[in-house]
Parts: structure tokens; C-alpha cells; sequence
């Protein structure tokens, strides 16, 4: 009798735990998909028709937000963006990481913490002098100047996860490519890349998020509309077509679905290299 | 001998050199777009310039001055607090009660995984936009065309349709539940990770002994969870007190008496007033409140740790 009870009680509590964790799930999916919904209507039918499947299916809103829109310009700056800023960053700082962490030379400390406490200290505004510095330099609404600024947000932490890696690594690969005469940038290309795969998986999807949902700095270093990104592209569209829901909706879709696609393809990674440093404390 | 030492010290110097160089670029993208910003930022918060003009006007502290009396900053600071403090509870336990939930043997627990953190991918522009739509308010042909209204009015609970956006009572409240829905999944899977690291022989100890659930988590989960818990706390304050893009994607320029947070008054001060001096300051103060939060956290997470 009593075990009845219990086995009952069991029943129940594993019954709200998975309610709670499907509605959770659902409350995450469901805007996603009111949204590619939408974008499939028309404006004769998107603010009247709440079926879930609408009756007449119509993907030429695409087609307008493609071309119209001007969003296949702005998702091709978005890839190019991405692209390049994330492939500046792999660069950039796994040698610098691979430096701070295998090699000596004076001042490593001092340039270390330097980008440590960078890493600490929030800057909010920075956009403002940044501004101001492109304008000098003559980089403003230039490609260059935004990906120089963006490969900057990202440094210090790729930096850093990637030196910490470095520091866990064995040293006795590196040893013999040395014995055998490689040069220092020979070791970091050959021997230091590959080792680093994992903490390099985890560095490109999160600065990919980073460069891709990207806005402010997009907002004020671009002014051109064959320079922008999908989230500046979408905030003028909505500013200027304030109640054109389906094409805008189709928009949305065009900037969802690319990142989406990227994170579940390498969503493995990026679990247990952000988590790894939570829970090491 | 001097001269293998001399030699010796050259290739040294060499060798220091060319290690230098893989510092190179990181230290020359970082000095310039970082360090002189950085320096910039507090050289232009003590002048009045419009951003234009070739000369700019120093003013001392007269913008910190300023701020101090300047009750729409003060307005934003609470706004940002507000959506701070709901991110911090619901959003937080939301994210805990997931991840204890799902801190068991549960085929599905990949699934969730992949699912609660999709939110946190999408751009705050997306997610401000498409919950714009589902929020709209308005009717056409007697109709609601938002989602949440029709929603409302057909399970008959008429009274509760509202102009969530443009109500100034509702309007920063969804703000702060849109935030902590795209939020939590960081949370989720932060707590996760924390949870797996727990010994389960510890549980089983406490069965053994005859502890209860409620003594469970009270005696072992979240006295172990206590550092993970630190972060995900210290992340929650400093990525919500800067929250402002949603605000932008969300509200417009509507009801900013409302709605505005210290960004987005930095953003208005730059652009709309063309005040680089006064946007400076306001991002150097509030960039001091920060650290004072973080600091006064850090210390009081260390005692908690050592309890």
C-alpha cells in the first residue's frame, strides 16, 4: 500500500517535471515559429488569419525582402563580416596566446594582464570615442574599420580561453618539432593550431554570435546601405516599412536561419568550453 | 670567451625579439581600439563638444555635475535595476528549476539543452522584433491582430488585453520578461554544468541517512552550486544593466520617459542631442557604478564562500 502511494507520488512529480520542461521548450520555439508563419502570408491575410498553417502559403515575401528588402545585400555583408572578423580573431589571438603561454620574452606579464584586466573592466559608451577615432583615422563607413573594431571586442577573451588551453597542453610534441629545427611560427601552425581545435571551436561560434547579432558600432561606422549587416538592415527596414509584417517577418527568417544553422552544428563545443570555465571555481 | 658571451646574448635577444612579434598584432589592434578609447573616453567626458567642431570646449566636471541633477539619467538607472532585478530572480530561477529539473537521467536532456539555449543565439533584434509582433496591439474588423490579445480575448479573458508597449505600466515590465526569456538559457546551462559536477555519492549518502529532497538541495545542491551561482549572478547584473538593444528593437523612440537605460540616454546624448562631452560622462559614470557593483558582489560571494 504504502509503496503504491509512493510509486504514485513518483508518477506525478516526474509528470510536472516534464510539463514544466515541455511548455519551457515550446515558450522557446513558438515565436520562432509564428515568425517563419508570418513571413509566409500575405498583408491582405496577416492581421486577420490566426491559423497556425496559413490558407494560402506565399513565399514571395522572400523574394521582396531578398531584393526590395535589400536583404541578400545585408546577409552577404553579414557572412563577409562574420567571416573575416572571426578568421582575424583565430589569428590574431592564438598567436598572441601561444606566445603568452610557450615562449618568453620581457614584459609578458605586464602585456598579459593588460588584456585580463581589459577583459574585467566594463566600458559602456565606448562606442562614443570610438566613433570619434574612426572619424580621425578616416574609417568611418569603410569595411575595414568595422572588422578592425570587431576583431578588437573579441581579442581578450579569445586570448585568454585560448592561453588557458595552452597552459593545460603537454609540451612534448612542441619539444620535438623543436629538436627537430621548426621555427616558432611553424610550431604554433603546425603543432599549436591542431592541439587547440576544441578551445578554437568554442572561440569562433561565440564571436560568430558576437559579429553576427552585432548592431551599434554596424549603426554608427556604416552609413551605406550596401555596407550593412542583417541587424541594422532589419532595424531600417522596420523603421521604414513600419507595417510591413510579412516582408519584414521573411527578413527575420533570413538573419534566423544562418546562425541557427551554424550554432546546431557546432552547438557540442561551445557547451563544454563556456561551461568549463564556470565550473572550475 | 666575451665575444661567445656577446654572441650568445644576441641570439638571445633575437630570439626574444621574434617572440615578441606574435604579440604584435594582438597589442597594436588592442592599443588602438581599446587603450586610446579608454583614455579618450575620460579626456572627452571633461569637455562640451558636439562632435563636429574643431575645437572642443573644456568644462571640467560641469557634465558629471550635470548628471548628478539630471533625473532622466537617474530614471534610466532605475529602468535598467528594474529589468536587472527581474532577470535575477524570475529569469534565474526559471533557468535553475530547468536545470535541476533536467539534472537527472532524462533521455530527452540534449534536446533541452540545444532547445533553452536557442533564444540566446538570436540577435536582441530578432527577438525584440518578433515579440513586437506577438505584442502588437490594435484590431482590424473587430479582431485583435497581436497574438497575445487575440490569444486573451478568445479563452475569454477580454480584461487583461492591453496595449503592452504602449502602456507606460506594462511597457517596461515586458521588456524585462522579453529579456529574460532570451536570457535564461545561459543561466540553464551554466546551473547544468554546475549540477553534473556534484558527486552523486554524495546523494546517496544522504538517502542513506534519510534525507528528504527539500534537505537535499538545501544541504548539498546549493551549497555546492554557491560559485557557479556566483557568476551566473555577477552576468546577469552586468549583462542586463547594459541591456539596450531589445529597448531599441522593442519601443523605438516611444515612451523613452518609460523605458530608457543608461545606453540607450548615452546613445540619445551622442546622436540626438550631439553631446560627445555629456555621453561621455554618463558612460564613465555608469562604467564606476558597475565596477561598485561587481566589487560589493565579489566580496560578499567570497563570505558566502566561506560559509
Amino acid at each position: 500500500m504504502e509503496t503504491n502511494k509512493y510509486r504514485m507520488l513518483q508518477f506525478l512529480g516526474s509528470v510536472v517535471i516534464h510539463s514544466f520542461l515541455i511548455v519551457s521548450a515550446l515558450s522557446c520555439l513558438f515565436p520562432l515559429f509564428w515568425m517563419f508563419r508570418s513571413s509566409l502570408m500575405s498583408l491582405d491575410t496577416i492581421f486577420t488569419d490566426k491559423s497556425f498553417i496559413p490558407s494560402v502559403i506565399n513565399f514571395g515575401n522572400y523574394a521582396t525582402a531578398w531584393i526590395d528588402g535589400g536583404f541578400g545585400v545585408y546577409l552577404l555583408n553579414s557572412v563577409l563580416y562574420t567571416v573575416v572578423v572571426v578568421t582575424g580573431i583565430v589569428i590574431i589571438s592564438s598567436l598572441a596566446a601561444f606566445a603568452f603561454s610557450r615562449l618568453e620574452f620581457p614584459g609578458k606579464n605586464f602585456f598579459f594582464i593588460m588584456f585580463l584586466v581589459a577583459m574585467m573592466i566594463p566600458l559602456p559608451g565606448s562606442f562614443v570615442p570610438l566613433y570619434v577615432l574612426m572619424t580621425k583615422l578616416g574609417l568611418v563607413n569603410t569595411r575595414i574599420g568595422y572588422i578592425l573594431c570587431m576583431i578588437n571586442v573579441g581579442l581578450s577573451m579569445s586570448i585568454l580561453l585560448l592561453k588557458t588551453f595552452f597552459d593545460k597542453m603537454s609540451s612534448d610534441l612542441e619539444d620535438a618539432a623543436r629538436i627537430d629545427g621548426c621555427s616558432k611560427l611553424r610550431i604554433w601552425w603546425h603543432v599549436g593550431l591542431p592541439l587547440a581545435k576544441p578551445a578554437i571551436a568554442v572561440i569562433i561560434i561565440f564571436n560568430s554570435l558576437n559579429v553576427w547579432n552585432e548592431y551599434i558600432l554596424a549603426q554608427l561606422l556604416l552609413n551605406e546601405n550596401n555596407l550593412m549587416p542583417l541587424q541594422v538592415g532589419l532595424m531600417r527596414f522596420q523603421g521604414a516599412h513600419s507595417v510591413d509584417y510579412p516582408v519584414l517577418m521573411a527578413g527575420l527568417t533570413i538573419a534566423v536561419v544562418p546562425i541557427v544553422f551554424v550554432y546546431l552544428v557546432m552547438h557540442k563545443h561551445s557547451f563544454n568550453g563556456l561551461t568549463s570555465g564556470a565550473t572550475v571555481g | 670567451m666575451s665575444n661567445a658571451l656577446t654572441k650568445n646574448k644576441i641570439s638571445l635577444l633575437k630570439d626574444n625579439a621574434s617572440s615578441f612579434l606574435f604579440i604584435v598584432p594582438a597589442v597594436m589592434i588592442f592599443s588602438v581600439f581599446y587603450i586610446y578609447p579608454f583614455y579618450d573616453i575620460f579626456k572627452l567626458s571633461l569637455h562640451e563638444w558636439n562632435g563636429i567642431d574643431l575645437q572642443k570646449h573644456f568644462v571640467g566636471f560641469e557634465n558629471f555635475v550635470e548628471l548628478m541633477s539630471d533625473n532622466e539619467w537617474w530614471g534610466s538607472l532605475w529602468h535598467a535595476g528594474f529589468i536587472t532585478l527581474v532577470a535575477l530572480t524570475f529569469q534565474n530561477l526559471l533557468a535553475f528549476a530547468l536545470a535541476f529539473a533536467c539534472d537527472r537521467e532524462l533521455k530527452m536532456k540534449n534536446f533541452y539543452r540545444v532547445v533553452f539555449f536557442i533564444p540566446p543565439v538570436l540577435s536582441e533584434v530578432v527577438v525584440g522584433l518578433i515579440w513586437t509582433w506577438i505584442l502588437y496591439s490594435g484590431t482590424q474588423y473587430g479582431e485583435h491582430i497581436g497574438l497575445l490579445n487575440y490569444f486573451l480575448d478568445k479563452i475569454h479573458l477580454q480584461h487583461l488585453i492591453n496595449n503592452w508597449l504602449s502602456n507606460p505600466k506594462t511597457a517596461l515590465p515586458c521588456i524585462a520578461i522579453v529579456h529574460s526569456w532570451k536570457g535564461f538559457g545561459w543561466g540553464f546551462i551554466m546551473f547544468l554544468a554546475g549540477l553534473q559536477t556534484i558527486d552523486r555519492q554524495l546523494y546517496e549518502a544522504a538517502k542513506v541517512d534519510g534525507a528528504g529532497k527539500w534537505g537535499m538541495l538545501k544541504n548539498i545542491t546549493l551549497p555546492m552550486m554557491i560559485p557557479v551561482i556566483c557568476v551566473v549572478v555577477i552576468l546577469t547584473i552586468l549583462g542586463s544593466m547594459q541591456a539596450f538593444l531589445l529597448i531599441i528593437s522593442m519601443m523605438g523612440n516611444g515612451l523613452a520617459d518609460y523605458t530608457s537605460v543608461p545606453v540607450t540616454k548615452i546613445i540619445d546624448a551622442m546622436i540626438g542631442s550631439k553631446r560627445f562631452g555629456y555621453a561621455c560622462a554618463q558612460g564613465v559614470s555608469f562604467g564606476v557604478i558597475l565596477i561598485m557593483i561587481s566589487f560589493s558582489f565579489k566580496i560578499i560571494a567570497d563570505k558566502l564562500k566561506k560559509i
